[in-house]
Order: C-alpha cells, then structure tokens, then sequence
C-alpha cells in the first residue's frame, strides 16, 4: 500500500504517452473545480445598478491608461477594510467591474488606489497633474506625461471597431452609440480622454451602496 | 555497427546560453533603469518610451521570457540528451525553437515600448505574439518530447519530468489566458471580463511562476546538482511523491493574489489553504537537494558552480516559505500591494532562478567547450557579489514592504488615518536606495559572469559528445550517478549491488 503511488509512478516514467496525460490530468484539476465555476458564475458577470458601461470617449481613455501602464502603478481595487474604506472610498464590488477588458486591478500600490478616483479632483487637477505632478503633489515619484497633450484621441484605434468588438463580447451598445462615436472623441487629446475616463472611474455604484 | 557514431547536439544550447546571458545583462539593466525612476522620476527623460509604465513590463518579460525561457530551454535540451541517451530529436526544429524566440522576445518588447499591452502581468504582449509564443512552445515541445519519445534508456529521469510538466502546463495556461477578440493588430479585448478576467489571470499568473520560474527551474535542479556533487538524488521517491503534489497543488493557489478582492470568498479561502500545503512539497525537495549535496560539502568550498547551486536551494527554501505565509490572508492584509511582495519576487528571481542558471550555466559551458573556465576567481567574486545583492535586496523591499503595509493600515484612537500617502510614498526613498545599489551589485556580477563565459566560448566550438554504448537498463541512464540502494522497493525488482 505505502508503494502503491510509487508502482503507479513507475508505469508512467515508462511510457512519455502516459506522463503526458498524468501531468495534464493532475494540473487540470484545480483549475476546472476551482477557476472554471467562476469562469460561469453568473453574478460576476452580470451587469447590476453598479454597473457602467463606457461611453466611447471614456473607453479610449482607458485604452490610455493601459497604454501608458498606469495600472503598474496604481490598484483599482479598494479592500473591505476600515482604513482602506476611509482612504479611497466605499470597498469594490464584483458586479461594477463587467464591463472591464481586461480587468485593471493592479498588483503593486506605488501610487494610490484609483477605483473611486472619479470626482475627487477637477479636471484641471488632473490636467497639471499629468504634465508636472510635482507642482501639485509634492515629492511625488509619478512620472509626468506631457505627450499626451498633444497626441489626438483618434490616434487610440478605430473605436467604432473596438465598440463592435465589445458588442459580440456582449457589452450593450446601441447602434446610434457607435454612430456618434467617431465625432465624440473627435479634436480631443488623449490627455483629455484619459480625465474623463479618470472621472468616471468608481462612480457608477449605486447611491444605497455608499 | 558500422555507422558513424551520432553526437549529441549542443551548437544549439550554446547559441541558447548566450543569449540567456544578453538577456540577463539587458533585462537588469532595465530593472536596475526603473529602480532608479523611482526615486528620481525624471529619469523617464520625457520620453513616452522610457516611462515606468513600460519599462517595467519590459523588465519583467526580458528577464522571465528572455533570459528565463532562454536559460530553460538550453538546459532541457543539454540534459534530455543526457539522460535519453539520444541526440535531440529534429534538431534543426531546435534551432528554430532558438532563433525564433529571441525574435519574439525581442520584438515583444519593442512592442511593450510601444504601448502594446494587454495588461495581463506576464501575459502583456499582445495577440499576435501570442500566436508566435504558442507555434514556438509546440515545437520545443516537439523536440523535448521527441527525443524522449526516441530515448535508448527506459525509465524518464526526474529532471525530464518538472520540463515536461513546464511544457504543458504553460501552454495550457497560455491559451486560456490569452484568449481575447482582436480588433487590430496591437489591441484585442479579453473574452473575459471583470471579477472573472481576474481569476482567470491570475489561475495564469501564479501558475506561471509555478511551473516556470519553480517547476522549470527544479528540472535544472534535478539534472545539474546530483551532476555537479557527484551524488545520486538522495531520494527517489520523495521525488516521485514531490512532484505529483506539486503539479496537483500548485495550481489551487493562484487566487491568494486577490485575497479581499471581489472574487468570491470561497476562491480565495481555498487558494489560502492550498497554498499552506504547497510548503510541504517544496520543503520536501529543498530536502532532497539538501541531502544530495550533504555527501559532498568539500566540493562546495572550491566550487563556485555547486556555491551558486546550493545557495539557490536556501533562497528557494526562504522565498516557498516567505510565500504560503504571506498568501495567509491576515498576512496579505499588511502585505498586499506592498514592496514587500516585491521583495518575495526577487528573493525568489534573483536568489533561486539567477543564481541556479548561473550555477547552471558556470558548469555547463566548460563541459561544453572542453576547456577550463577562463577564471575561477572571477567566478568566486561574482558569487560574493550575487549574494550581497540579493540580501540587500530583500531586506530592503521587506523594510518597505512591512512599513507601507502597516502605516496604510494604521488609524488612531478616533478611527482616523493616522498617515496620508504621500508621507508614507516620501519615506521610501532610503529603501528605494538601497534597492537601487542592491541592483547595481547583483547586475556587475551578471556581467562579470557574462565576461567570463564568453571568453570561455570564444573562438571555440562545442566539443563533440557521443552517447555512452552501455546502458543501464535499471537504473534508467547511464549518464547519471549511481541511484540510491532502495531505488526499487516499490516494484520489488532486485535491487543492485
Ligand atoms: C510555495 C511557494 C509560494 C507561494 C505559496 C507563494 C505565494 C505568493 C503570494 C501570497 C504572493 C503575493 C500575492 C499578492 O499579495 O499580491 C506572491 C507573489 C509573487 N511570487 Fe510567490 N509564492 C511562492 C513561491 C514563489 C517562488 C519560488 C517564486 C519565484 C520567483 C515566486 C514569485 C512570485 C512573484 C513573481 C509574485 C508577484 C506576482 C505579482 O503580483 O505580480 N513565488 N507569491
Ligand atoms: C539587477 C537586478 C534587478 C533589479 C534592480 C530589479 C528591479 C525591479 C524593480 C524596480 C521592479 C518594479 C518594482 C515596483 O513596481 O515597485 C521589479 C519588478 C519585477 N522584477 Fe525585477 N529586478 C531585478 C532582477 C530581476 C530578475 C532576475 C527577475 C526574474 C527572474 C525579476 C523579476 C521581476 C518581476 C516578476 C517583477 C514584478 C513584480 C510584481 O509584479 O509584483 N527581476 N524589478
């Protein structure tokens, strides 16, 4: 009995066949018990009162973020914990993240969590911010990001695409949405899109959820 | 027998090592740019190229894919000729393999430069990289599995286990993870979405330090240090046993990562709990390493490639202890987006994966070139150096880590923050120093290694290796020291004199 596993082993140390089976039985198993019932669970994925669905000025301005990194840097998940609620606002819930591809929760807070960032400061703020953040924040290690005042939105990729794209992912754009998205992000910088995405970033969470 | 005697292929690993080398040096240099940046951010220089956001990407994809993959190709491919006793199946596929991948990490990190990303941590390069990834992992998988497939000696020895289980399980992760709807070619949507795309990400993340930068890095372990002490693996079947609970285990833990987060609770309990089980089958290999070398201590005073080795065993035993500990959640609440996690990260990267390809590499390429390494001193003084430089390193990023942790957390007696932010981010500069020497440290010593190799290679080429005629049909190959005496006690086969 104590060598039973080791006899199995045996067989299979054997025949490359067989390892290659054992090791893709083995590995699979926590992932189909534990990653797939997630992968399906309903309540993560559907859209509630919390939910927000990007306009498409906010969307390109968080293809700004993502193309800058600035999730290397910043969370975009607030902890059910007293400090964290008092630092950065009411904790995240799953269902305000539905319409995130892909998520951006961070791993590393060398900045502050930005989840409920929306509304906190004016766009102004922002807009100094972005170019010199020493001259509002002092000591800040946030590098400043004076290119994205001059480079256009539009520059971000087709958005009429990237809404359709979404569409089949089943994000609930309607057609006159895609329609005007061109003219919405038109003449805008890629600094001004990433402040209203910025903006809009923690808001959609229901007034009885606060 | 009259045909010419085949040989083993080892052009190839030695094209791979270089390149392991370069990549090294380069992916170092970029951690040692942005440890830099983050004390003095100005560092960037206004260029959207050089800024943080896409350089430490660039960092973390150079170092694991570059240098990582590079390195654990090369010793899979030394070592499973070894041990089948055949030269690698379909070696122009090898060189393929080679050549291909370091265009693909090269170009991919000319597109992270570019703002390509898919955001995902390891996973960044977007779709179509993605697809060359995936075309190149099939044909290593061809070539290792081939020659095994094709193996003169019939039990499969350990080492080729944890590489087989490297390539299957990362391409398994790969393709579920990346999964995603282009819309051109340097942006795509994942298909997941949210709380989902999380646990999915990280199912990948943690799985990919896992099976590559742990499980990939044991077969290294497994072939070269009974190789180097001379010593057969003290136990087989603590192996045999480590193994199974390492590929069944490992993958349970990776939603210790989103401990508190919005992925239900039972997820992150039950990473928890496997990640705490997840200590006994790494200790238990420490262990078999440890024994290993025991019966050859004296060697480890005049050995800097057995140094290097044994010293990577401690830091995988300190950062597979550090790890469980911190995926216990009332830890993860100080240590969660700390430094201290990056500290774990290269206690781990820098003490376990650099020092054993280093060990590795500082053994294989005499052997190789049928020559002396060009200095053995130089060798010694890297040793000293990568030592310092990852203690500074850790102790650093753990005074940060642990003071961040606590003071975010802390509200005096009235519930108020007792620390705003700013205070807390402006008090780490001393830390980010030391880091930042820590780095300087630990990549000089890269590069003397990098010296020393290349005058080893130079103007030289691989010395032609032949399959040895007698095999040990028991004992699986021929090539290895001689196994423990109870190698067979399970199959109740006679066991050898
Ligand atoms: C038993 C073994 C291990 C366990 C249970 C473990 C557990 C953990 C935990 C709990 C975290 C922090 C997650 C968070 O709070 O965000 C972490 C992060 C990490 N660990 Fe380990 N660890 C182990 C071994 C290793 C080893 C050997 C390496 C080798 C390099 C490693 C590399 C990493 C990396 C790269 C991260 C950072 C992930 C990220 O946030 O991007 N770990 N690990
Ligand atoms: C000269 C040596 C090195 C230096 C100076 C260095 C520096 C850095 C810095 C500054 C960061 C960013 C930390 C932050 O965002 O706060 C980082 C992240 C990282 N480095 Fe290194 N690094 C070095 C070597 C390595 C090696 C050899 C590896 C892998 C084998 C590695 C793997 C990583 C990983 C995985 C991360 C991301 C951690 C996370 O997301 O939690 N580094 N490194």
């Amino acid at each position: 009995m104590k060598y039973h596993g080791v006899t199995l082993h045996r067989k299979l140390e054997n025949n490359i066949g067989l390892l290659i089976f054992g090791i893709l039985f083995v590995s699979s198993i926590g992932g189909l018990v534990q990653v797939l019932p997630s992968v399906f669970q309903e309540s993560l994925s559907t859209a509630t009162q919390n939910s927000h669905l990007y306009t498409a000025e906010e969307l390109t301005g968080r293809d700004v973020y993502i193309q800058e990194g600035c999730h290397v840097c910043h969370t975009q998940q607030i902890r059910p914990l007293v400090a964290e609620v008092e630092r950065y606002g009411p904790f995240s819930r799953a269902d305000e993240f539905v319409y995130d591809r892909p998520f951006l929760w961070g791993s590393k807070r060398t900045g502050p969590d930005l989840h409920r960032v929306g509304g906190k400061y004016s766009d102004d703020w922002h807009r100094v911010h972005l170019l010199d953040p020493r001259s509002v924040v002092n000591n800040s290690i946030m590098p400043a990001y004076p290119w994205l005042a001059e480079k256009q939105a539009n520059d971000m990729g087709d958005i009429q695409k990237k809404m359709r794209v979404l569409q089949k992912l089943g994000h609930p754009y309607s057609e006159e949405q895609i329609a005007v998205a061109v003219d919405e992000i038109d003449g805008l910088s890629q600094m001004d899109v990433l402040i209203t995405y910025l903006q809009v970033l923690g808001t959609g969470l229901a007034e009885e959820n606060r | 027998m009259t045909e010419i005697r085949e040989t083993y292929h080892d052009g190839v690993v030695k094209r791979l090592v270089q390149f392991s080398i370069i990549w090294a040096v380069l992916g170092m240099l970029v951690g040692v740019w942005i440890a830099a940046e983050l004390i003095w951010p100005g560092l960037d220089l206004g260029q959207f190229w050089l800024s943080f956001g896409r350089l430490r990407p660039l960092h973390t994809n150079g170092i694991i894919f570059g240098f990582g993959v590079s390195a654990l190709m090369a010793t899979a491919f030394y070592s499973v000729q070894r041990t089948s006793n055949v030269p690698l199946f379909m070696p122009r596929l090898a060189w393929i393999c080679c050549y291909g991948w370091q265009v693909v990490v090269l170009a991919g990190g000319l597109s992270l430069l570019a703002g390509w990303t898919s955001t995902k941590e390891y996973a960044e390069l977007e779709w179509p990289f993605d697809i060359a990834i995936t075309i190149l992992w099939v044909c290593f998988a061809v070539v290792f599995f081939g020659t095994i497939a094709t193996r003169r000696i019939k039990p499969i020895y350990v080492s080729n286990w944890f590489y087989g289980a490297l390539i299957i399980v990362i391409a398994m992760l790969h393709i579920v993870n990346n999964l995603a709807l282009p819309v051109s070619l340097n942006k795509s949507y994942s298909i997941y979405a949210g709380a989902q795309d999380a646990v999915v990400q990280w199912w990948y993340g943690h799985n990919a330090v896992g099976f590559l930068l742990t499980g990939g890095f044991l077969g290294m372990l497994y072939y070269f240090l009974p190789k180097q002490a001379n010593q057969p693996i003290w136990s087989y079947r603590l192996s045999v046993i480590s193994f199974w609970a390492f590929t069944y285990t490992y993958i349970w833990a990776g939603p210790h990562h989103l401990h508190y987060s919005s992925v239900p609770e039972w997820v992150q309990s039950l990473a928890m709990v496997m990640s705490l089980i997840l200590l006994a089958p790494s200790w238990a290999t420490m262990i078999n390493g440890i024994m290993t070398v025991s019966k050859a201590w004296r060697k480890l005073r005049v050995d800097p490639a057995m140094k290097f080795i044994v010293l990577a065993l401690a830091f995988y035993g300190l950062a597979t202890f550090e790890g469980p500990m911190m995926a216990i959640r009332s830890v993860n609440i100080v240590s969660h987006f700390t430094d201290w996690t990056i500290g774990h990260v290269h206690s781990g990267a820098l003490g376990w994966n650099a020092m054993i390809t280093y060990g590795t590499f500082y053994f294989m390429v005499p052997r190789m070139m049928g020559r002396e390494l060009h200095s053995v001193r130089l060798a010694n003084i890297h040793f000293w150096m990568a030592l310092a430089g990852t203690m500074l390193y850790v102790i650093a990023m753990w005074g940060a880590g642990i003071s961040q942790g606590l003071l975010w957390l802390s509200v005096d007696s009235i519930g108020e923050l007792s620390y705003s932010f700013n205070d807390v981010m402006a008090s780490m500069v001393p830390y980010y120093g030391l880091r930042l020497i820590a780095g300087i440290i630990f990549l000089t010593g890269t590069i003397l290694m990098a010296y020393n190799l290349f005058k080893t290679m130079w103007g030289r080429h691989t010395v032609s290796v032949s399959p040895p005629d007698i095999v040990d049909e028991i004992h699986g190959t021929a090539h290895m020291p001689e196994p423990e005496p109870d190698f067979d006690e399970g199959t109740g086969r006679e066991v050898p004199a």
